[in-house]
């Protein structure tokens, strides 16, 4: 694939570093002649100098041709800017954008970026996981559909522990998927299962239930 | 008319005078509160310090009463995306955007925003004057 790559920071550098040896053609758009230099030393010429939001660097690097181009710049603006040009002005069939402040990951979608990744929900997330006296951790976000996955693990002191699910009040817009007892098979709930200390619970939610979800499955 | 106004440069305070000595009523918007030095001293609107790619900023200036938004900032890429914000989230019914770059402004006319670069317009209107003497 041939993949464009805007913003030759950190995040642009090691995403070239991967992205050439799984074998991809690769071109990184940089203002910064310095960081440029350093990128062609090290990779071989696959950095050139501009300002990857303007039309004509865009139309140089062949941007017709591209699979796919990656915005990874610090602001969220310019990352915006490169992906839209690229979709609406080049046809780009695939367009990402990095995102910093989180709220922008469902205006960049409605604005036509494919993919927006948000680094600091990312982290959150893995921060999540690494806590483990945190509850509830969030595991797959579908922003379109407003749904999530999640996980929740019954903490010993739980409410809920020795009540059948169909005794818990659960919210209308949550489902639990699968239970994940300690040290036995997962099963698929029914109405009947019990829930016991240290079940990891599988469930679908939507945003606005994962309040109720967790003080359901837990407690206040 | 209710106009909120991004960017207090020599532009967007210019504007946001003349507008608000006609009677509009004028939010204006700019990230620096020295900026605000420029509107003049009779200015009967609202400053209001934040940037205007932030949905809650926007809400505070009032966007969603609004019946223009005004895009003036020094950042191509930002006066883009806040128009964008304006008229795709907020659904203003006129949006004007300031776009330096002839190609980006081309590509954002298409794409439903009033954009216009002064680059241009600057240009063909230095050309006439050399023309014409």
């Amino acid at each position: 694939m041939y993949i464009i790559i805007v913003g030759g920071g950190r995040v642009g550098y090691y995403l070239a570093r991967a992205l050439l040896e799984e074998g991809h053609e690769v071109l990184i758009i940089e203002k910064n002649a310095s960081f440029c230099d350093i990128i062609n030393e090290e990779m071989g010429s696959v950095c050139v100098r501009g300002d990857g939001c303007e039309a004509a660097t865009l139309a140089e690097v062949g941007t017709g041709r591209a699979d796919m181009l990656v915005a990874v710049t610090g602001d969220d603006e310019d990352n915006l800017v490169a992906c839209q040009v690229a979709k609406y002005k080049f046809n780009v069939p695939r367009t990402i954008a990095r995102i910093r402040n989180p709220q922008n990951e469902a205006i960049f979608k409605k604005l036509g970026v494919d993919v927006p990744v948000s680094a600091t929900n990312i982290i959150l997330e893995a921060i999540e996981k690494e806590v483990p006296t945190h509850p509830l951790t969030h595991l797959l976000t579908l922003t379109e559909r407003g749904l999530e996955l999640v996980e929740v693990r019954i903490p010993p002191n739980s409410t809920s522990i020795g009540k059948s699910l169909r005794e818990l009040s659960l919210p209308a817009g949550s489902r639990l998927a699968l239970i994940i007892p300690k040290n036995r098979k997962p099963r698929i709930p029914t109405p009947s299962t019990v829930l016991r200390e240290g079940d990891q619970v599988i469930a679908l939610t939507t945003p606005e239930s994962e309040e109720a979800l967790r003080a359901a499955l837990i407690g206040t | 008319m209710k106009v909120v106004i991004m960017g207090c440069g020599r532009v967007g305070a210019q504007l946001a005078g003349l507008l608000d000595a006609d009677g509009h009523e004028v939010t204006i918007l700019d990230i620096d509160a020295y900026s605000f030095r420029r509107l003049p001293p009779n200015f009967g609107g609202t400053a209001l310090l934040g940037n205007g790619i932030d949905e809650a900023v926007l809400k505070k200036a009032g966007i969603e009463k609004a019946d223009v938004f005004v895009a003036l900032t020094q950042g191509d890429n930002r006066n883009v995306m806040a128009a964008q914000i304006a008229k795709h989230i907020f659904h203003v019914p006129r949006v004007i955007c300031r776009i330096y770059d002839p190609l980006r402004q081309e590509l954002y006319d298409t794409l439903g925003i009033e954009a216009f670069s002064p680059t241009t317009i600057f240009a063909h209107l230095v050309k006439e004057k050399i023309e014409k003497s």
